[in-house]
């Protein structure tokens, strides 16, 4: 449905170079990305500042033209059939809005019905849906110009949603939220994505939105995917495990080899232990170890994914 | 679960009719209207202002012929028409596309974008989005001004002349929209363009206000031939005052002179279509 062949974006800037010069020179904003995304995925779009992912975003939709590779959405090029395809898909673009500043948000989606041609009654029903879900009642006859962050990012995703795209695509859109108005927005592109009737593709810095969210994600560094998969792929291919700490009561006696496990940490004089699980279950781990040392406590560790992405964007 | 699928998956894609578009534009237009009613205030002081403007504009005219009898060997009254025909053609395109001037600001902030992503083409979006209401009241006095620039020359009325008396103000008014999208593009190259679309805009109206006899010759030239200009007022106010053009151009000239819009906008569709596509969004 989404495919991308060899994209490449370049931007010509013009740097000082010198007292007085300025010269030209090309920013290699996408630099041969190739990705294919089908309905009712869920793809996250993560990578460091200025790696791109903005700029994909843009010409997915028909804002920016490639300057070369192949784009196509629905099988339309974006560029040439930009209104076509703009019927078909929902943007958000986190930093902008599309609402209408000086009028309450009723109104701006009263107007987008319009712009999109949406029959009445279609409209209703999904703005009722949206509505409820994002609690937008509270706020719905304030001008936009007064809403906070969270309510207006509600309504700019709602006004993306009311003529029923097929894919919508969202750029950072929890930049700025709060820990409440974050969870709403999650919380309702979840339900959203579960039916499957859209597909969503969405930037973020924040990767607790992938992990809620995204079954795929696209690590782009330097204009280039350098990862494809899921969050377990990651994880598998950048070796991070669960791990096991134990509180002991006494130290574990020298050269002592846990099945499975290696070493991964040794902290108050021996008293607690961390294993990596690199080939074992945690129970088997676990029982191996009472085995032959008194645990006074231990817990299980999830390997944590900012670790993983900051090795990530660190070797790009 | 099923039903909320249902919700939010549109089959029925309405978009893409004209009659469709047009409520489209209309409600951009209601849109602004409503924006506007929420500063009430300030929006009758400019409605005030711009009046006030209009009337200082075509003041200026008079000042400077009264202080010579004739301008460029028009006679007072001949060269009003002039000013008239520009003043009620430059206002039709300064309440359609006046506002155009903003895509300056879209384009540095990227505010384009959200536009782009809209099932509807660009320029009759920013147009209807901002049409500037304000300048309403300017469109009467424009009207106006030529109204009475016909009344107080003796025009030898044919059928031929009525038409060109109605022709002739949307001719200018296509000439006009069509510099003011031609500047305005300039923002797609060149995002600091700053003033320099405007001094050549109202430039361009201030040339047409006068006989372009009262120019030096290779300025004349240049505006009124090479550029259009002449055709805009000049030359369909000889023909309905049914004056030879003193610099030799003939009589039915004026007459086609108002189909000079057309290469106009030709050139301005043009030069916005190349402009989009160089649109480069911004970083953030
Ligand atoms: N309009 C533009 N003109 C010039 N350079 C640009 C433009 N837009 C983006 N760039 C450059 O292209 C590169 C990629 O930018 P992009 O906005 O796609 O990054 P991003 O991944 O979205 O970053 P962020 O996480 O900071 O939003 C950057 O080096 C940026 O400076
Ligand atoms: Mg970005």
């Amino acid at each position: 449905m989404i495919r991308m062949r060899d994209l490449r974006k370049d931007f010509s800037v013009r740097v000082p170079a010198g007292r007085l010069r300025r010269e030209k020179r090309l920013v290699s904003a996408v630099d041969g990305v190739s990705l294919t995304i089908e309905p009712g995925e869920m793809v996250g779009y993560i990578g460091p500042n200025g790696a791109g992912k903005s700029t994909t975003l843009k010409m997915l939709t028909g804002v920016l033209s490639p300057t070369s590779g192949e784009v196509s959405v629905f099988g339309l090029t974006p560029v040439p059939q930009r209104t076509r395809l703009a019927l078909r898909i929902g943007v958000v673009f986190g930093q902008r809005s599309q609402l209408w500043w000086d009028l309450p948000l009723r109104e701006s989606f009263r107007l987008l019905r319009h712009v999109y041609q949406v029959p009445p009654a279609e409209h209703e029903q999904r703005l009722r849906r949206c509505r409820e879900m994002l609690d937008l009642d509270a706020f719905l006859d304030t001008p936009v110009r007064q809403l906070s962050l969270g309510q207006r990012m509600r309504g700019e995703i709602t006004a993306a949603l009311l003529h029923g795209p097929k894919v919508l695509f969202l750029d950072e859109p929890t930049i700025g939220l709060d820990v409440v108005s974050k969870q709403a927005v999650r919380s309702f592109l979840a339900e959203l994505g579960a039916t499957g009737a859209v597909t969503v593709v969405l930037t973020t810095h924040d990767l607790a939105d992938i992990e809620r969210l995204c079954d795929r994600l696209v690590v782009i560094d330097h204009g280039r995917v350098v990862h494809d998969g899921t969050i377990e792929a990651l994880h598998a291919r950048y070796g991070s495990r669960r791990s096991l700490v134990v509180d002991l009561d006494s130290p574990l006696p020298a050269g002592f080899v846990l099945p499975g496990t290696s070493v991964a940490g040794v902290e108050a004089d021996g008293h607690r232990v961390t294993f990596a699980l690199d080939e074992t279950s945690a129970a088997a781990a676990v029982a191996g170890l009472v085995a032959v040392a008194s645990v006074r406590d231990l817990s299980v560790v999830e390997p944590d994914i900012e670790d993983v992405v900051a090795r990530l964007y660190r070797a790009g | 679960m099923a039903e909320t699928g249902e919700t939010w998956a549109g089959e029925t894609w309405a978009g893409g009719t004209r009659a469709g578009a047009i409520r489209a534009y209309a409600a951009l237009v209601g849109g602004k209207w409503r924006s506007m009613l929420s500063y009430r205030a300030s929006f009758a002081a400019e409605l005030l202002s711009n009046v006030g403007a209009t009337v200082l504009d075509v003041t200026t005219v008079f000042v400077l012929f009264r202080a010579t009898a004739t301008v460029g060997g028009f006679t007072l009254a001949e060269a009003i028409l002039m000013t008239g025909l520009t003043a009620f053609g430059f206002v039709l395109a300064d309440l359609t596309v006046g506002n155009i001037d903003d895509l300056k600001r879209y384009v540095r902030t990227g505010q384009l974008d959200t536009m782009l992503t809209r099932p509807l083409p660009v320029l009759p979006q920013l147009v209807f989005t901002d049409l500037p209401l304000r300048k309403l009241l300017r469109l009467v006095f424009g009207a106006a001004v030529y109204g009475v620039a016909l009344a107080v020359n003796d025009v030898p009325w044919t059928a031929g002349r009525v038409l060109l008396a109605a022709v002739a103000p949307l001719g200018a008014g296509l000439f006009f929209g069509a510099i003011f999208v031609l500047t305005a593009s300039f923002a797609f190259w060149w995002v600091e363009s700053g003033e320099i679309g405007n001094g050549f805009t109202y430039g361009g109206r201030d040339f047409t206000s006068y006989p372009i006899t009262v120019y030096a010759h290779w300025f004349r030239d240049l505006f009124a031939y090479a550029l259009g200009f002449g055709f805009v007022s000049y030359q369909p106010a000889l023909a309905l005052l049914g004056r030879a053009d003193p610099l030799g151009l003939p009589a039915w000239a004026g007459f086609v002179a108002p189909l000079v819009a057309l290469p106009a906008v030709a050139v301005a569709t043009l030069a916005w279509r190349t402009g989009i596509r160089h649109y480069r969004s911004t970083g953030s």
